[in-house]
This record gives structure tokens, C-alpha cells and sequence, in this order.
């Protein structure tokens, strides 16, 4: 009886191991449907600067290398070919040669060659005769002197002094390559890539349809035979959809903890993931403007800052505390948090305080006698909302704010043109690495350094971290000039969110990245299992 | 009527044309242009690029040239290029009109079907239990926001049909789509009809007052020949222009409705056009509503002749 019931229990478990891995093998066929928040742009990953672009975008590129799109963690390790087959810097780490595909057509049947690699980076860096309508990137390819082509399959970028992290750049979802033959203008309305999706349309405030590309020069990808972008602006109506089935997916990382909250008690087979997305809230002050050029009344500013208390109102408590870079484990470059107790503002937010009030007395503030200033913002709940905690919490510090709500066209040209005090932005880091973030927020001249913020001296660290090829050392550097510039008071950083994403149990192979959200989006072999 | 006609026309035409200047206008005053708007969503302003764009679009030449180009194009057909899409405004707008005309005809319908009838048995039967129920039905129609019945129809469908009715270009069929279009109709039309009804109730109980009312009654007409006969007719004179007023506003006034249900409609397309400073789509699509407003207006007007013949029209 006992040999024919384990045989009988080795029989089941052999069946349903065979079942499980059945289920498991992936399964061609279907249509995701996924909403989208909104109408994007543009579909030229290259001329925009969000993520509604590069969601339903990415698919229908390849880079030259990209992210493993199953690695949570987006990294230079984590870095894997894609057009190239495989690169590899010279003696100098001044020229770094990628070996390409010959087996790679675009969607219109031309094939792909070295050229495209360099006619994507003249492009980018303004040289080519077609030009982008806007192209906020150029700034990432500051150090890259040339792009040289030998015969169809190498291409070598040649860079004025060695730079680590442009292998983080070019795997970016940022970072596709686009075709010679295909005008910078029909690449908005009608793009061609090499990627596993074809673009069929995309119909303003309707859908985003993509189509599998057949002649997918990754055999056997992608297994879906399309992907549908639904676009619902609608948030309440999108959680709606997605809990009745008519969307298989959210839109990527666009579900607040409330909201994933209010699906799983909808839908308890829903998987749905929180995480941090690499967008940071912080405070931009303008620097030129009395009473705001004096350091010390900056430094009450900063002292006055309860940062748990936005995370915790604002978030449900899904936000980090940290400094320009994500802060780890997601994060690959953040500070440790004990360095960063150590930064005015992180620490005892009572202490601080007091310290704070100290200061603003010094300067002849009182209760009585408060600086009234404004605090002007995008007039977004997304922005609003962080920003009347703030008016709150400088309160305590003599400060008597009214929030100043910026029409949302006016935002960056009011801050261009320096017409604030004090604001409150949202910055958005397209990878986690320290030369996007430091070059394009606080160097001296960058349009996106919105304070101004100009120190020659840090400016010499950026670019002895940006050529630093050992890691330890380099991440020592990062740590130590992401500190100065927290004590700088040069954009204090408020809190970095996270937010959620939601699937149906038969959608496979999603991963959602910890650290990005512009990267993660190509869908080549997500399958669904119905 | 042939002289009265004609005036009409042509104070039509002035009317369009002065709503033309005035969106035109009001649309440059605004802050912010395609270009402002184009370099926000990147984060950064390059001047240069600026200045490129906003030449490469027109937006550098005088004000009055760019409103005679426009101007000029309407009377060839031609409305320009949506700067967003980079596709023609026409195929941009035309699509989307009888998507927002199904939706407002049914709506409008159903304000129709429901309002006048209900109106007219809340007066004939004043201070009745009946009564009470319709008023406080009506007035609820009136102060409900559309977008919170909305989104409460799409939890109830999610709750206890498992589904949700909105909008999708392929629906499955003339029943489907009619099922489509009913539903967010009926959440428009439920404050439409309410003001019907309100309308219609005041507008009988005033005319069921009057001496040939009673006259009527006395020379032994039937409640039902009194009523719908000698009272309705002359009370619905105020409830057509509301009707008209209404069907003006729902081609172009249903932004929260298509928002909640998804609909890919006049209305939207309209405040993301506006959003977008998309002067070309924007512009067109006003001067459409404005066609279809005074369009309507002026058949209401008609109206008046067929359902009372004592107006004239010199």
C-alpha cells in the first residue's frame, strides 16, 4: 500500500511538474492591451522627454546595446548587446568600437548599417543636415567627438577624454537607433525602427496600435502579435478598465499606493508592484534673488524640511529619502544613509528646526514679523500637492508663503527667465547614473540647471568622477560631490517616489525596473498565457 | 419670409465672422504657443530652437496676416496642419464629429422622451405625490455633476456585470455600439431631460391658467384634448429654445462625459487641442461649433412659425 501510494504521489508530482512547465513555456499569439495616460507627443524617442513616448516607442526600436530587460536593476553590469553583437573601448577608453549585425532590416525592408549608427549620432549631435525639432539629449553626447563607420558592421565612437558611463547611455530607452533613409520629421508620425513591433497608427486621445514585426531579426520574438495602447486620461476610468478586463495592464509606474491599493481589493489576482521610478520632488530657489543669495537664510530652508512627513502625506510612505541620485538598494549611486544623516535637513527634523528658527532670527524674522514670499509651482496635483506641505513646513520657520500655481505651459520659461523665488519642480532621471544627472542639473550653462547653480570647483569633481573607470573609486567621488551639493543647497531634494504598476496574472515576463522608468519598455518576449 | 431669411443669413455670417476674430484673438492672448508647449514636455527651453520652430509654423508673422491665411484657407477648404500630429486638420476633425453627434443626438433624445412628457404630468398633476417624486427626480438631475454619475454607471457596470461600456472603435455591431453610446447618452441626457422637464412643468402650469384654458374646459374638451392639445403646444415654445440651446451645447460642451467614458469626441479633442495651443484644430474645430450653434438657432427660430402660426416673420 505504502510503495503504491508513493508511486501514486510520484505520478501526480511528475504530472503537475509537467503541467507547470508546460505552462511555462511561452505561448505565441495575442494582443496586450495596455492604457496610456495620454496622447504622446510625438513617437521620436529622441525629441521627447518622457516616458509616454518611450512606452509604446521602445518596441518598435532597437539600441546598440540595452538594459536586460529582466533585470530589475538597470546598470553598466547589467548591459547586454542589442544591434551590436559585442564592443570594446581602446587602450585610451577614448574610442569605443561596437561590432554590428549584418541580419537586421528596417520595418520598410532596407537593411541596417553601420551608417545608421552614425547618421542617429550626427543627429543627435547637430552635425547632419536633417535636424530633430528639439533635442533634449544632445548634452549627453557632450564628450563624444565623432562617430566613425568601417565598412557596414563597426562603428566607433571617438570621445575627447574617457567617459564610463556612455555604455549607460546608450542602453537607455533613450537611446534607439534611427534610420539614415527616414526624415527626422516622418520619425514623429510614422516611425521606422528594427524593433520586434511595426507601427501601424496612433490616433490623438484614441489608440496607439503596434503590430509584430514578422522579419524580427531576434528568431522566434516577439510572441505577442501586437500591442494596443488604449489611451484613458482618465485615471479613475483607466483603474476602471484595467479591473474589468479591458485593459491587460496599467500604464507602467502610474498607480500611486492608493490607487494599487483600490485595484488589489478589485481584483486580487492582479499582480501589481511598487517601486521607485528615479524621479525626485525638490525645491529650486533662486539664487539671485535677495533675500535668497544669502546662504545662511537657504540653510534655515533646508533645516525646516520634514521630509518624512512628505513621504508619509503625500506618498502613503512609498518615497525615499535621499540625494540627486536614487538612493540604494534600487538605486546604484545614491548615498548610504548614513552619509546622509549627516547632511543639514536629514537628520533630527526638531533639532533642525530649532536651528533653523536660530538663523531666521538672526536675520530679523520673528512670528510677528515673517519673510512672506511665494512658492510657485506647475499647477498639477502632482506638483500642488507637495508644494502646500511645503508652504506648511517653512511656516514653522518664520515663513510665510502663498503658493504661486504656474499654468503648466508657463512653467520652464517663467523659471528660464528666473520669474520666482522659490518653486517646486519634479526631475526626472532618464538612467540611473551620475554624469546624466550631474552634467544635465547642476552644471554651469545647462538648460536643465533651473537654480543656476554654477560652482567651478564641483565642476572639476563631475568630470574626474565622469572619467574614472574604477568603480569603487568612482562611486566614492559621486557620493562626496551628491553631498556637496545637498549642503550647497543647490536643489534640495524633497523625496524620491514610488509608484505602482498593475498586470493580469497571464501576462508573462513583465519586469518593471527599480531604478528607471524610461528603460524597460521594449516587450519583446512578454507572452500571454490564455 | 424670403426678406427675413436673407437677413438671417447674412446676420449669420456676421455672427461667424465675429466669432472668428474673437477665438482667433482670444487664442493669442493666452499665454504660451505649440512652442512653448512643444519645450515643456522636454524639460528645457533652447531659444534657438525656439524661434525655429515658431518660424517653421508660422507663428513669427503679424497676427492680422496669420487671421487672413486662415481665413483665406477656410474659404478654399483648406484648415491647415495640426501641429501635434503633423496631420491635416480635417482628417484630425472629421472623424470626431459624428462620434460627438451620436452621443449628443441620443442624449438629446432622451431629454426629449423623458423631459416633455414627464414635465407635462408634473403640472397637470401639481402638488400630487407624483409630482413631488418627478421634482425631486429633476432636481437631481440638475445637481448631480456628470462626471460623478458617470463614473458611478461605469463602478456599477464593473461591479455587477463585470465589464465596462466604453469607448472602442469596433464594437461589434448596430446593437453593441448602440449600447455604447446609450449609456454615457442617458448619463448627459439624465440632466437634460431634468431641465425639459423643470421647463416644461413651469411653462404648463402657466399656460393651464389662462382663460382659453378654461374656455376650453368649459365648452367640454377632454383632459387629454385640453392638455396635450391647447396647453402643451402653446407651453413648448420655451422648451424648444432650451432644446435648441441644449443640442448646441452637446456638440460641443461634453468634455466631462467623454473624459469618464472615454470618448474619442469633439469636446476632448477640443480642450487637449487648447492645451496643446493647437491654433489650427482649435481654431476650426470652435468655428465648427459656431457653425452648428447659430445653425440651430436659426432653425429654432423656424420652429416658432410651425408651432405657432400666429408669428410673422417680416
Amino acid at each position: 500500500m505504502g510503495t503504491k501510494s508513493a508511486a501514486l504521489a510520484t505520478a501526480i508530482l511528475a504530472t503537475l511538474s509537467l503541467t507547470t512547465a508546460q505552462a511555462a513555456e511561452p505561448k505565441h499569439g495575442g494582443i496586450l492591451h495596455i492604457y496610456h495616460r495620454e496622447t504622446p507627443p510625438s513617437l521620436s524617442i529622441h525629441e521627447e522627454a518622457t516616458f509616454s513616448v518611450n512606452v509604446p516607442a521602445m518596441g518598435i526600436f532597437n539600441n546598440l546595446i540595452m538594459y536586460d530587460q529582466h533585470k530589475p536593476q538597470t546598470s553598466i553590469a547589467n548591459i547586454v548587446p542589442e544591434l551590436a553583437t559585442s564592443w570594446a573601448w581602446d587602450k585610451s577608453n577614448t574610442a569605443l568600437t561596437f561590432k554590428l549585425r549584418s541580419d537586421v532590416k528596417w520595418h520598410d525592408g532596407v537593411p541596417f548599417t553601420a551608417k545608421d549608427v552614425k547618421c542617429t549620432f550626427d543627429l543627435l549631435q547637430g552635425k547632419a543636415q536633417d535636424k530633430f525639432r528639439k533635442n533634449p539629449r544632445k548634452d549627453w553626447y557632450a564628450f563624444v567627438s565623432d562617430v566613425s563607420v568601417n565598412g557596414d558592421t563597426e562603428a566607433t565612437f571617438h570621445l575627447k577624454r574617457p567617459q564610463p558611463s556612455l555604455l549607460a547611455m546608450l542602453a537607455s530607452g533613450y537611446t534607439p537607433i534611427y534610420p539614415c533613409h527616414v526624415p527626422a520629421a516622418q520619425m514623429r508620425t510614422h516611425p521606422i525602427g528594427t524593433g520586434p513591433f511595426k507601427f501601424v497608427e496612433m490616433k490623438q486621445n484614441e489608440s496607439i496600435k503596434l503590430v509584430k514585426n514578422p522579419d524580427y531579426w531576434k528568431k522566434g520574438l516577439p510572441y505577442l502579435d501586437g500591442i494596443e495602447y488604449t489611451i484613458i486620461k482618465n485615471r479613475a476610468t483607466a483603474v476602471l478598465a484595467f479591473v474589468a478586463g479591458k485593459v491587460d495592464m496599467t500604464f507602467p509606474t502610474e498607480m500611486t499606493a492608493a490607487l494599487v491599493k483600490d485595484i488589489k481589493s478589485q481584483d486580487k489576482t492582479a499582480i501589481c508592484e511598487i517601486k521607485p521610478i528615479n524621479v525626485s520632488t525638490n525645491l529650486i530657489v533662486n539664487l539671485e534673488s535677495p533675500p535668497f543669495n544669502n546662504p545662511d537664510l537657504r540653510k534655515a530652508m533646508m533645516l525646516s524640511l520634514d521630509r518624512k512627513a512628505f513621504i508619509d502625506i503625500i506618498l502613503q510612505g512609498q518615497g525615499d529619502q535621499g540625494g540627486s541620485l536614487l538612493p540604494p538598494p534600487e538605486g546604484v549611486w545614491g548615498m548610504p544613509p548614513d552619509m546622509l544623516k549627516t547632511i543639514a535637513g536629514y537628520g533630527d527634523v526638531k533639532k533642525d528646526r530649532d536651528e533653523a528658527r536660530a538663523i531666521m532670527t538672526k536675520l530679523g524674522y520673528s512670528p510677528d514679523k515673517p519673510l512672506k514670499i511665494k512658492v510657485s509651482t506647475r499647477n498639477l496635483a502632482t506638483y500642488r500637492d507637495p508644494a502646500a506641505v511645503l508652504i506648511d513646513q517653512l511656516k514653522s520657520i518664520y515663513i510665510d508663503a502663498d503658493l504661486d500655481p504656474v499654468e503648466s505651459s508657463q512653467w520652464f520659461a517663467k523659471v528660464a527667465r528666473k520669474d520666482y523665488q522659490v518653486g517646486l519642480n519634479l526631475t526626472g532621471n532618464g538612467i540611473d547614473d551620475p554624469d546624466q544627472a550631474f552634467y544635465e542639473n547642476y552644471s554651469c550653462g545647462s538648460e536643465r540647471n533651473y537654480t543656476h547653480y554654477c560652482n567651478k570647483e564641483l565642476e572639476k569633481l563631475f568630470d574626474q568622477q565622469s572619467a574614472e573607470t574604477d568603480l569603487t573609486k568612482r562611486k566614492q567621488l559621486v557620493w562626496e560631490i551628491d553631498k556637496k551639493i545637498q549642503e550647497d543647497g543647490a536643489r534640495p531634494i524633497l523625496f524620491h517616489a514610488r509608484t505602482g504598476t498593475c498586470w493580469k496574472p497571464y501576462v508573462k515576463n513583465m519586469t518593471i525596473e527599480n531604478n528607471s522608468a524610461y528603460n524597460g519598455y521594449r516587450f519583446e518576449d512578454l507572452w500571454l498565457d490564455k | 419670409m424670403g426678406s427675413y431669411l436673407i437677413r438671417r443669413f447674412f446676420l449669420m455670417l456676421l455672427t461667424l465672422f465675429g466669432i472668428s476674430v474673437l477665438i482667433f484673438t482670444m487664442l493669442r492672448i493666452v499665454p504660451g504657443n505649440i512652442a512653448d508647449i512643444v519645450f515643456d514636455a522636454a524639460g528645457m527651453i533652447d531659444v534657438a530652437e525656439k524661434v525655429k520652430l515658431e518660424k517653421e509654423l508660422g507663428l513669427d508673422k503679424p497676427i492680422p496676416l496669420q487671421y487672413v491665411q486662415w481665413v483665406d484657407g477656410l474659404a478654399h477648404g483648406d484648415l491647415g496642419y495640426s501641429y501635434v500630429s503633423e496631420k491635416p486638420a480635417l482628417d484630425e476633425i472629421l472623424p470626431r464629429i459624428p462620434i460627438t453627434a451620436k452621443l449628443a443626438g441620443l442624449a438629446l433624445l432622451f431629454s426629449i422622451v423623458f423631459g416633455v412628457p414627464l414635465g407635462v404630468i408634473s403640472a397637470v398633476r401639481q402638488n400630487s405625490k407624483l409630482d413631488y417624486v418627478l421634482r425631486v427626480i429633476s432636481l437631481s438631475g440638475l445637481s448631480m455633476p456628470a462626471f460623478w454619475l458617470g463614473l458611478l454607471i461605469l463602478m456599477a457596470f464593473v461591479k455587477y456585470f463585470g465589464t465596462i461600456p466604453i469607448y472602442t472603435d469596433a464594437p461589434g455591431g448596430f446593437w453593441a455600439a448602440l449600447g455604447l453610446y446609450s449609456i454615457p447618452a442617458a448619463a448627459v441626457g439624465f440632466r437634460s431631460s431634468a431641465l425639459v422637464m423643470r421647463l416644461t412643468r413651469s411653462s404648463m402650469l402657466e399656460v393651464l391658467r389662462q382663460d382659453y384654458i378654461r374656455t376650453a374646459r368649459a365648452k367640454g374638451a377632454s383632459d387629454q384634448n385640453v392638455n396635450y392639445h391647447h396647453a402643451l403646444r402653446n407651453a413648448v415654445l420655451p422648451v424648444v429654445t432650451v432644446i435648441g440651446i441644449e443640442a448646441a451645447f452637446l456638440m460641443g460642451g461634453l468634455i466631462v462625459t467623454e473624459t469618464v467614458f472615454n470618448i474619442p469626441g469633439v469636446a476632448r479633442f477640443l480642450v487637449e487641442a487648447i492645451r496643446w495651443r493647437d491654433y489650427p484644430i482649435v481654431q476650426n474645430l470652435v468655428m465648427f461649433i459656431a457653425v452648428v450653434a447659430v445653425s440651430i438657432n436659426f432653425l429654432v427660430d423656424l420652429l416658432y412659425a410651425v408651432l405657432d402660426p400666429r408669428i410673422k416673420y417680416s
